[in-house]
Formats: C-alpha cells, sequence, structure tokens
C-alpha cells in the first residue's frame, strides 16, 4: 500500500498540512467556511511536531501490525481490506481510548466531540492525500510500501 | 516598536484581509523579519510592517491570499532630484554613521539597453526553420581555439593540431559565481546538480568547494579569487576549469566580507579558515599588479592541473574594458568572463553597486570587436554576466559577441528568490542566502534542482525558436553576427559602440 513518509530535513513547521487536512475532512470543504464555522468540530489526522529547527508532519502510519486494532474492543479500530488503511468508524467506538494508549507513534487523537476516536484516513477517494499535495517543500511525500 | 530607527517609515505595508485570515499563523511561522504575530489573548494574528522586507514568503504561503504587501503609501512630495530613494538614504546613514549595504544587482532604472535591441526573423528571400522538426545545435565549446588547422604530412585525413581543453555546453548557459557562505549548502547543492542534469556548469565562487560538491566536479567551475579560500591542488584537479575572479560586476574593485556568525563548521572546513572568523576578501589580488603577474597565476594553475583545464578569468566591465580584456586573453586566459554592472552580489557597499561599472551589452560588443580586431578572438571564449534575465538577453548577448553567458540572479529567481535585496542580513526566508538552520530547510534541493533544469530546457527551446526565425541552425553561427540585431531608441554613439543598425536600416 501507499504510505505517507515524512522528510524532516525539509519540514519548514509552516503547519500548512494540519491546515488543508482540516479543510478536506470539513463538512464544506472550503476553507474560510471551514475554519469560521468548523474549525473546533474537526481534529486534523496530522500534526507537526516541532523542536528547535527540526520539525516534521506526523500521522497514522497505518501499521502492518496495527496494535490500535488489537487493542480496539468494538471492532471500530479496523482495516479496510481493500486498500490496507487502518480507519476508525465513529459509529461503532465508544471512546474508550485504548487506541490511544497503544499507539507508538501518538497518531491518534480524540475527536472534537470528545467521543470518538479520530485519526489520518489517508484522504479517501483522493488520489493524493491534501497534506502531501499542498506541502510547499515536498517534506511529506507518499511512497509504495513494499510490505 | 524597538529598533526602529526614528526617521525611517517601512518600506512596504503589509495588509491582511480579515475576512481571508484564518488565523492559521503560517505567516507568523513563516517570517524570519517578525513581522507577523499572533495575539494568543485577542486570538488575532498582527501584522507590524516596519521590518517587511518585500519577500512574499508569507503572501506566497497564505493558504487564503489574506495576506497582500505593497508599497509604503506615505509619500513624500514629488521632487525630480530628492527622490524618495535619496532621502531615505540619508535619513539611514545619518542614523547609522555607516556604510549602507546592498544585495543582488542594481536596483537604479539605468537604461536596461537588452530592452532596446530587436531581433531579427526570415521574411520571403531566406528560410524560417522549424526546431521541432529539424536539427538545431546549441552545443558550446568554451576554450582556446587553435590559430591554424594542421594535417599530417602524410595523410591529409589526420589533423596533427592539439586542442587546448575545451568545456562543451549544451545550453550556453552557465551558472553564476556564488559560494557556499554566501547562499546555503542546498542551494549549492541544487545548482551543482542542475548544472550535471542540464550539461552545463555551475561556478563555486570564491569559498572554496565542500567535500559533498566534489562528485560534480565535472560540472563545476572552481574560483581563484583575492581571499585563494579553499584553494589547493585537489581543489583545482576535481573540477572542469578554474576561473581567477579579478572583480564582480556589482563591485568592481570591492573585495568581499563574509561576516564570522556566518563560518559554521562546515564552511569553515570548505573555505579553510577558522570557524566564526571573517572571511575577507581583498580589493586586488595581492600578487596580480599587472598582465604580467595575471599571466604568472594562470600559468601556476596550469601548470597546477597539468594543462588539462581550461583557465577562465572574470573581470568587471568597467572603462577601457576591451584593453583589459585583451591583455587577459594575451596573458594566456582561455576563458574571458566580463561581469557587466548590473550583476549581483551578496553583499556590497550600496553606492558601489549603483555608480561603479559598465553595463554588459557595451562591454561585451566592444571586448568582441577589439580582439576581433587584433586577431585573438580565438584564443579565448568570452561570457557575458551581469543582468541576463531571458533567453532573448541570452540570443541578443551571443549575437553582440559572447560564447555563452553566466547566470545568478535569474538562477537564484527560479529557486524562489524574490530579490527583496536584503541577501546581506542572512536571514532569507527562501532559505537561499542564509546559513540559519530554521531557514536553510525551506529550500528543497530535488525542488530547485528541478526548477533550474526547467528554466534551462524552457529557455534552450525559446533560444531554438529565435535561432530558427532568423534562420540559423547553429549557435556558432549566431556569435558576433550582429546583422541580426538592430537598436531602437540608441544614439548614433551607442550603435557604433554596439556594432548594430538602427532599427529599419
Amino acid at each position: 500500500m501507499k504510505r505517507i513518509v515524512a522528510r524532516e530535513e525539509f519540514c519548514i513547521g509552516c503547519r500548512l498540512c494540519e491546515v488543508h487536512c482540516l479543510v478536506q475532512h470539513s463538512k464544506s470543504r472550503k476553507i474560510i467556511k471551514a475554519f469560521r464555522d468548523e474549525r473546533e468540530k474537526v481534529v486534523p489526522g496530522i500534526k507537526v511536531e516541532s523542536s528547535g529547527h527540526v520539525s516534521f508532519a506526523l500521522q497514522c502510519r497505518h501499521c502492518g501490525e496495527a496494535p490500535c486494532i488489537e487493542a480496539c474492543m468494538t471492532g471500530a479500530m479496523a482495516r479496510d481490506p481493500e486498500t490496507g488503511v487502518v480507519l476508525s468508524d465513529p459509529d461503532k467506538c465508544v471512546g474508550c481510548w485504548m487506541c490511544i494508549m497503544v499507539c507508538p507513534v501518538g497518531a491518534v487523537a480524540r475527536g472534537a466531540n470528545q467521543q470518538v476516536a479520530s485519526k489520518c484516513d489517508l484522504c479517501i477517494g483522493v488520489a493524493t492525500p491534501v497534506c502531501v499535495a499542498n506541502c510547499p517543500n515536498e517534506a511529506i511525500v507518499l511512497e509504495e510500501d513494499d510490505e | 516598536m524597538a529598533g526602529r530607527k526614528w526617521l525611517l517609515e517601512p518600506d512596504f505595508l503589509v495588509e491582511r484581509d480579515p475576512d481571508r485570515c484564518i488565523q492559521c499563523q503560517v505567516c507568523v511561522r513563516q517570517c524570519a523579519n517578525d513581522v507577523h504575530s499572533y495575539d494568543a489573548d485577542e486570538e488575532v494574528v498582527r501584522s507590524d510592517s516596519s521590518t517587511c522586507v518585500g519577500c512574499h514568503r508569507c503572501a506566497t504561503l497564505c493558504p487564503t491570499g489574506a495576506v497582500s504587501i505593497r508599497r509604503a503609501q506615505l509619500e513624500f512630495r514629488p521632487h525630480g532630484s530628492w527622490t524618495a530613494h535619496a532621502l531615505r538614504s540619508i535619513y539611514k546613514q545619518a542614523e547609522t554613521g555607516g556604510v549602507l549595504l546592498a544585495a543582488m544587482g542594481t536596483d537604479r532604472t539605468h537604461t536596461v539597453t537588452w530592452d532596446h535591441v530587436l531581433l531579427n526573423a526570415s521574411q520571403v528571400t531566406n528560410p524560417s526553420i522549424d526546431p521541432l522538426r529539424e536539427p538545431m545545435e546549441l552545443l558550446t565549446h568554451l576554450g582556446r581555439k587553435p590559430d591554424r588547422v594542421e594535417f599530417h604530412k602524410g595523410d591529409a585525413r589526420k589533423v596533427v593540431t592539439k586542442l587546448e581543453p575545451q568545456l562543451a555546453l549544451q545550453v550556453p548557459v552557465m551558472f553564476s559565481a556564488m559560494s557556499y557562505g554566501s547562499i546555503s549548502y542546498n542551494a549549492s547543492l541544487a545548482l551543482a546538480q542542475a548544472a550535471k542534469e542540464a550539461g552545463t556548469f555551475a561556478n563555486s565562487g570564491e569559498g572554496g568547494l565542500h567535500q559533498d560538491f566534489r562528485k560534480f566536479g565535472g560540472s563545476m567551475i572552481v574560483q581563484v579569487a583575492s581571499g585563494r579560500f579553499g584553494v589547493d591542488v585537489d581543489y583545482l584537479n576535481t573540477c572542469a576549469a578554474v576561473e581567477i575572479k579579478i572583480g564582480q560586476g556589482a563591485k568592481p574593485g570591492i573585495g568581499g566580507h563574509l561576516p564570522g556568525q556566518k563560518v559554521d563548521a562546515a564552511i569553515s572546513a570548505t573555505r579553510m579558515i577558522p570557524e566564526g572568523t571573517d572571511a575577507l576578501s581583498p580589493a586586488p589580488h595581492h600578487d596580480i599588479y599587472s598582465i604580467e603577474d595575471l599571466s604568472q597565476l594562470i600559468y601556476a594553475i596550469k601548470e597546477a592541473t597539468t594543462y588539462t583545464k581550461p583557465v577562465s578569468v572574470k573581470i568587471a566591465a568597467v572603462h577601457n574594458i576591451s584593453a583589459i580584456a585583451s591583455g587577459t586573453v594575451r596573458a594566456g586566459a582561455d576563458i574571458v568572463v566580463i561581469d557587466g554592472y548590473r550583476g549581483g552580489t551578496g553583499a556590497a557597499p550600496t553606492v558601489i553597486r549603483d555608480n561603479v561599472g559598465i553595463p554588459i551589452e557595451f562591454a561585451i560588443a566592444a571586448v568582441d570587436s577589439r580582439l576581433r580586431q587584433e586577431g585573438i578572438r580565438h584564443q579565448a571564449s568570452l561570457i557575458a554576466a551581469g543582468g541576463i534575465r531571458s533567453s532573448a538577453d541570452v540570443v541578443k548577448a551571443i549575437a553582440l559577441g559572447a560564447d555563452a553567458v553566466y547566470i545568478g540572479s535569474a538562477a537564484l529567481v527560479a529557486m524562489g528568490c524574490h530579490l527583496c535585496q536584503k541577501c546581506y542580513t542572512g536571514k532569507c526566508n527562501w532559505g537561499i542566502a542564509t546559513q540559519d538552520p530554521y531557514l536553510t530547510r525551506r529550500l528543497n534541493p530535488d525542488i530547485a534542482r528541478r526548477r533550474l533544469v526547467n528554466l534551462l530546457q524552457g529557455w534552450a527551446l525559446e533560444i531554438k525558436e529565435m535561432m530558427g526565425g532568423m534562420g540559423i541552425n547553429a549557435i556558432e553561427s549566431l556569435r558576433g553576427n550582429r546583422e541580426h540585431l538592430r537598436g531602437v531608441g540608441l544614439s548614433d554613439r551607442e550603435l557604433t559602440i554596439l556594432g548594430i543598425k538602427a532599427a529599419g536600416e
């Protein structure tokens, strides 16, 4: 499957990936409207971590052996059999946060309503995830993984 | 507003459209000049125009187009002589008492002669050539050509004349000297990679050649300047050609100064100077006070490289340039680079940048004419540098007598430079003219390399189109072919020096 790879040496810490992720996962998908009306309602699935001049964009690695899927007691966290993408089903999630506890990279967050888990879905239905498409320095790239 | 000079108004006005701003703070994170800041109490991003340099980094990255930058609207009472530029310069100087610094090429509005020269095209009496259907040759060889070609006495098919070393260019455009130190590691890397990919040459500048770039030696020209930074026999032998830098178009007669704070471990190793020390290039080479001295250095370098590499000499376009160039050729230079007064720099005194030297258009034409008159034009190739902005400028430079051109500013612009002319502050928001690790990572060398190669490819196609229009199918036939140029809005004297006719003739 395709995975997003962060190239930390070129991350400029602008956080445009977070901005575009939020817009993509908003209802309107219009940047100004999304930020005006839905800023508190959507949690971006990508987060820029930084320390000094070093920064990189972090999101779900869609692990081959995903601890979050193992830990999920309701089956909300599951792998899409076709794409291999790990997705959280909000209808099944009960907010026990075990996925957050076990995620080795800290890529799962509580959703804006604080009730269900929220994470990167690799932009379902979009050829190139918006964070990759909009990174001004190609610090996030989509690469085919042989796994 | 700490640090603001009290008589100096801002150069630019930063405007933020409150309807479009989404408070994402991208601008805050991108401005090295601290123009934008986030007020957490009021949850709003604010801008302070006083330190804006007009580099457009914030406006370019703003995802909603909320930021715009205008010239400061505070107008002085109009005055033909006491312009805003003149007044501001005095305010600044009265405040600081120092030499005013500038960077890139001069921004003064002297006539750009390229724009007063027009190209020819074939109509009816001679056919034009379609470069997409017919072969079109841009291959250019730089170096000393033989006085005559001699053949073997027994077998006339064998040439016995030995050709001096040559540089082969797939496109007659090279990247001019920009040292590692004045520009970042990533920018230097992108230039070297792009030169290799495009079949041309990049120039190390006077700051030595980083070990990582030695693998691009076949596509690099290395410089020996008055500071002799990073020069040893390996440096000379790792490259394709060696260039002795006598002068620079932006600052003829002036040396260089890389401040100690930019001399980190890598730059110190490359320049072979202690870490943190100022890298001072003297104004003259202290061993060159005459053409004979120059000849000694040229031949010292040829000895060191066992006569396998062409030696180039770069001089700034100044008065009597044709006599100087003639002497340089006679001193043994295989390539003469002439850098016009619009050439760029990382830092120069503003008064020098804006007032010293002559335009490259006149210099290259005068030098080509003089070398032809003296019968020594074939002994050296001529490179025009300083203010080449487009493929049309390249064609005009070659038709005026150059073999190829150097581009510096145009290459930087291709990488993202917005010509804010603040290279000397070390705060380049585009990650080019800086060594700050926060800023250098902004230039991804993969992207920069791609953009540089695209620029050269685009120019090569355009040059072929222009040549085809004139009915010329090899760039060699264009060199010094001034019959294909006509001047508009130029005086008789200017036309004579350029060696071209007026439009309509």
